[in-house]
């Protein structure tokens, strides 16, 4: 037993050793591949502000935009803490940690090279790994420094769906595939001027701040996850009905929704790249109001079914109105963000429920989050499309949907787009967690799921001094 | 002798505490427990999901009294922690052999 035990590590040692070899083989490629090219551009800026000085406000602008993305990485931690139980606390802060910073790190090596790199055949940029050669510049340091807070947005979504079960080392893994591939190609489709943005329907698929880019690809990797992970232990009862396994704590989901919040305050109007675009405050206007429609349709929904003011749901339903927004944000106005943002909570709740009936647990509801309202987010971009801005320009021409006489092309560029990146960030996402199963097993042994993992994965239990008792819904 | 487990509600332990003091009952054991009667706990909701509270908690007061003082004893527990809605809790009188002050060796009723 042991020694079987023991070969198999080796093997997987092994193979792990090959694998960093490989990764060391294309870096050492990637290198060489960039000295022989270019002169820098201007890494001090002084040239930057000298040709246009309005660039000063563009910059600030974008950086604090940037910051406020980076601090949804605490609300995500936060929610998702608070609907989890107190035995797995210290796992998801790990989690939430390590994913912003495998990401960070793997985007500047080689996800922002594919994302926004010199395009090849409109399938995937090739230049500017490790941000080094022309990419020295302060115009590209700008646009890393905004892209990666969303790669890790992207990235951090999936650790609520695999909570609670996931091996941590399978979790950086992952961390590492998402940021370096996975988020930036089909980035790269949508923004860095892939085949997804030249559809010859409407103009192009067009996705604002990123609905489906960031969104729909964190949702589906979510499911694909927790599909090939399977449910908790508890989640369902003999009889296969779902139960309710309560998070530890309603004021930290709370606190994550309201920084959330406050961070896609960067996440949308920053999504201009220029504060010169004075459309920012018709954008943040639409976040907010289709985050509040969000919650108040999931409260209304909820309360229908059960009769209580459901606040886990709520929560959900805020989030659902800033998902769904995402994308359409810039081309429509205020009584759209708030009628797309009724229909994101309503989706929410009924998807979070249907999917849960359907034997899918994904504790914190981040498929139907992400996932459902990224999918509403780009097709409501083609119904509601007002006419008053361009293609990620106020210049004409300008964005028409169905609702303002646009006729169908845009919505049949936004509806393959969001079809494209199911299948896209799914597919990958099976494969990706069905192989790490097969090579090193992705789900925590029994007996450590049920004592939590934080003390068995990281030796440390989140509220030392507090025992706790757990209660498992009938 | 009697020992009296007086098993009351959280929010009513102050109270009761205070009107055993009046009848000149300053000292007690208490323990912080959880569990239900017949109620059978709490349906609470997550998510759009009922589940059960099956376990309450509640404060158990544990003291040793004279059989003449037993009868108020009890009606002033009971006075001061009812309001009449299930979970109020109960109290159980149980016959106590003896009791030993460590201090100084006394036994029965002058140790208690």
């Amino acid at each position: 037993m042991k020694s079987l035990r023991g070969e198999k590590l080796l093997r997987g040692g092994l193979r792990m050793g090959k694998k960093a070899l490989l990764l060391a083989i294309l870096i050492a490629l990637l290198f060489l591949g960039v000295s022989g090219a270019v002169f820098a551009q201007d890494p001090s800026g002084a040239k930057t502000i000298k040709e246009n000085p309005g660039a000063a406000v563009d910059y600030v602008w974008v950086l604090v935009s940037a910051f406020l993305v980076f601090f949804m990485q605490a609300g995500f931690a936060m929610v998702e803490a608070g609907f989890c139980r107190a035995k797995n606390a210290t796992n998801l802060m790990m989690k939430n940690l390590m994913d912003f910073a495998m990401g960070s790190l793997a985007y500047m090596a080689v996800g922002f090279a594919f994302m926004f790199g010199k395009d090849v055949a409109g399938f995937i940029g090739s230049t500017g790994w490790f941000l080094r050669g022309s990419d020295y510049d302060v115009g590209r340091y700008l646009l890393y420094m905004f892209q990666v807070v969303f790669a890790a947005t992207a990235a951090t979504i999936v650790s609520g769906a695999v909570a609670e079960r996931l091996k941590f080392k399978a979790y950086l893994i992952y961390s590492l595939v998402i940021s370096a591939l996975i988020y930036p190609i089909y980035g790269h489709w949508v923004w860095g001027g892939g085949w997804l943005s030249n559809l010859p329907f409407g103009l192009g698929h067009l996705d604002f701040a990123g609905s489906g880019v960031v969104h729909l690809v964190g949702g589906m990797v979510g499911l694909a996850g927790a599909i090939v992970l399977g449910p908790r232990f508890g989640k369902y009862g003999k009889d296969g009905k779902p139960r309710a396994i309560p998070g530890h704590s309603i004021t930290l989901a709370a606190l994550g929704v309201f920084i959330l919040w406050f961070g896609w305050f960067g996440f949308n109007p920053g999504s201009t790249l220029s504060a010169h675009e004075l459309r920012i405050s018709v954008i943040a206007v639409n976040t907010n109001l289709a985050a509040a429609a969000g919650a108040l349709a999931a409260l209304a929904t909820i309360y229908l079914k059960t009769k209580k003011y459901d606040i886990g749901m709520t929560i959900n339903g805020a989030l659902a109105g800033l998902v769904a927004i995402t994308a359409p944000c810039a081309w429509v106005e205020a009584w759209a963000a708030v009628v797309i943002g009724l229909i994101a909570g309503v989706i929410v709740v009924v998807g979070a429920l249907a999917l849960e009936n359907l034997g899918v647990d994904d504790p914190v509801g981040a498929v139907s989050v992400h996932g459902f309202n990224g999918i509403w987010g780009l097709l409501s971009l083609g119904l509601f499309a007002d006419g008053t801005y361009g293609n990620y320009t106020t210049e004409a021409p300008h964005v028409i949907g169905l609702f303002y006489g646009g006729g169908f092309g845009q919505l049949i560029a936004q509806a393959i787009g969001a079809l494209v990146c199911v299948i896209w960030a799914f597919g990958l996402g099976f494969i990706l967690f069905k192989a790490m199963d097969k090579l090193i097993g992705i789900r925590v042994p029994p007996e450590e799921e049920l004592s939590g993992l934080d003390v068995k994965e990281h030796g440390t239990a989140a509220y030392p001094n507090f025992p706790y008792v757990e209660e498992i819904g009938a | 002798m009697k020992k009296i487990e007086a098993v009351v509600r959280l929010e009513k332990f102050e109270e009761v505490k205070k009107a055993l003091k009046d009848i000149g009952y300053p000292g007690m054991m208490v323990t912080r427990i959880e569990g239900h009667g017949k109620q059978k706990g709490l349906v609470q909701q997550f998510r759009g999901r009922e589940y059960k509270l099956e376990l309450l908690p509640k404060i158990k007061i544990e003291v040793v009294v004279k059989d003449e003082d037993v009868s108020l004893f009890v009606e002033t527990v009971v006075e001061a922690a009812r309001t009449g809605e299930v979970g109020d809790g109960k109290i159980f009188v149980i016959p106590v052999e003896e009791v030993v002050r460590i201090r100084t060796g006394e036994t029965g009723e002058v140790a208690i």
